[in-house]
């Protein structure tokens, strides 16, 4: 896992007439964070999309592992997982039926571990109710019982604390920091900071607007 | 825009032992990765049940084309010798209709609450997956048109013996139907009340379905030998298997974006 590296160089995204990435670098190796912070509509975003591979950058090179993301993209996209502003959940599914599905289609899961997962962040008394009936926030913890499913090196999070309580904001923090222990590569998208312990990997990158 | 965060590797960083979710090397992601095609198995799996957990888009079209078949012999004649000559016509005009007006959903509430783009990111074929969401929506618009539209053709003054041609025109007709459909419902993904242009870009396309899907019906009505229309449809359908869902997983992925 040493050699694991997420790294942008010169990164350059139009959207219409507005030049929302001017000129982004950034490198995030195995066991560190990096912190986006940034008004609304400075790119934070826009910047996690492209990392991911879901926006084409106008100039600039996104490289993984060194080498670029697009040359193998279906390779790059099964060593990573991006949460963005809504849990992608289907409201008519319970929790568990979500999570089956959507890492099922990535990886075998056996009960035990979705089980494990759906206890870890506290949806063992919800987890077969439909979505639809759940708050925002056992919503958002739903999907980051599918982040740690995937077991992936590369974790990309747009406000992964959103409407989460307090204990909440604690679980986020602290699935960040088993992910780095292990050696995994996270860049979070925040507008407060993340409640991660290991203060020594996180880095921190504010984008701005024009 | 300003850049504080660039960084180097961290010679102090922890690797591998750890008490957090394992993350696999490289190999084993291979090696416990599901293959496409039972990711497609599982997302037909889904889209199957998640259909059945929303009956009414499931009866929707079922039920335009039984409404539109019906209402046929009031605004014409009830007489089957007048009736008999358009069976073949309305049914499948009737089928055609219904088979669209489920298309709009086909992908779109996937992009709106985030699953398809989970689904482009998941590291298995988008093509493989798209043709399962396609597969699922034949299994319930197509196959219930084709068991209902012998009632149809036979309200219409269709002989029983042409139940058969009927059922496996308008079978194989409307595979071509929802490979056809699944390219416009993804051109069209990022678009509001997308059903007319969806309509605009799919009908012209799914004129030769119609055209030899309506003989195939008339030939078997007629009790003559109805393979060569069939067999048309049938190349039809096969040629939307192999570039439609390419075409979908490419238009998806540009409105991704």
């Amino acid at each position: 896992m040493s050699d694991l590296c997420l790294k942008g160089e010169n990164v350059h995204l139009w959207r219409g007439d507005h030049h929302v990435l001017r000129g982004v670098r950034f490198q995030v190796a195995g066991g560190e964070c990096l912190q986006l912070t940034g008004a609304n509509g400075a790119g934070k975003t826009t910047l996690l999309r492209t990392a991911c591979g879901l926006a084409y950058p106008e100039g600039g090179e996104i490289t993984w592992c060194g080498e670029n993301i697009r040359k193998d993209m279906h390779a790059f996209h099964a060593q990573l997982a991006y949460l963005g502003h809504e849990p992608p959940l289907k409201a008519e599914l319970t929790a568990r039926e979500n999570l089956c599905y959507w890492v099922g289609v990535r990886r075998d899961l056996e009960r035990e571990e979705l089980d494990g997962a759906l206890e870890r962040v506290g949806a063992d008394d919800w987890a077969d109710r439909p979505v639809r009936t759940l708050s925002a926030g056992q919503k958002r913890r739903a999907a980051l019982a599918g982040l740690t499913l995937m077991r992936v090196p590369l974790w990309l999070l747009d406000e992964p604390t959103t409407n989460l309580d307090a204990e909440g904001q604690k679980l986020v923090g602290s699935l960040i920091d088993e992910h780095l222990r292990a050696g995994g590569v996270a860049i979070a998208a925040v507008h407060h900071g993340l409640a991660v312990s290991m203060a020594s990997a996180l880095k921190r990158m504010e984008l701005t607007l024009d | 825009m300003t850049n504080s965060g660039a960084m180097g590797r961290r010679d102090d960083a922890p690797v591998r032992e750890h008490e957090g979710t394992p993350i696999p090397a490289r190999g084993d992601h291979e090696r416990s990765a599901v293959s496409a095609l039972s990711a497609a198995r599982l997302m037909l799996a889904r889209d199957l049940k998640l259909a059945f957990r929303k009956r009414s888009q499931l009866v929707q079209p079922l039920a335009f084309f039984a409404i539109v078949t019906t209402l046929f012999p009031l605004g014409v004649s009830p007489e089957l010798t007048r009736l008999r000559p358009m069976a073949a016509g309305v049914v499948w005009a009737a089928a055609l209709l219904s088979s669209l007006l489920a298309l709009e959903l086909l992908f779109r509430d996937d992009a709106q609450d985030g699953t398809l783009e989970q689904y482009a990111l998941c590291g298995r074929s988008l093509t493989w997956l798209l043709a399962a969401k396609t597969a699922a929506h034949w299994l319930l618009t197509g196959l219930p048109l084709a068991l209902m539209a012998p009632l149809a053709g036979l309200a219409l003054g269709a002989p029983t013996a042409a139940v058969p041609g009927i059922v496996a025109s308008v079978a194989v007709g409307t595979v071509a139907l929802s490979l056809i459909g699944a390219i416009g419902a993804a051109l069209t993904l990022g678009i509001r009340r997308s059903g007319a242009l969806l309509s605009l870009l799919t009908l012209p396309l799914e004129i030769p379905v119609l055209i030899f899907g309506a003989r195939a019906t008339e030939l078997a009505i007629d009790g003559r030998a109805y393979g060569a229309p069939l067999q048309l449809l049938a190349a039809l359908a096969v040629l939307g298997l192999t570039l439609a869902p390419l075409a979908a997983a490419a238009a998806v992925r540009i409105n991704l974006e």
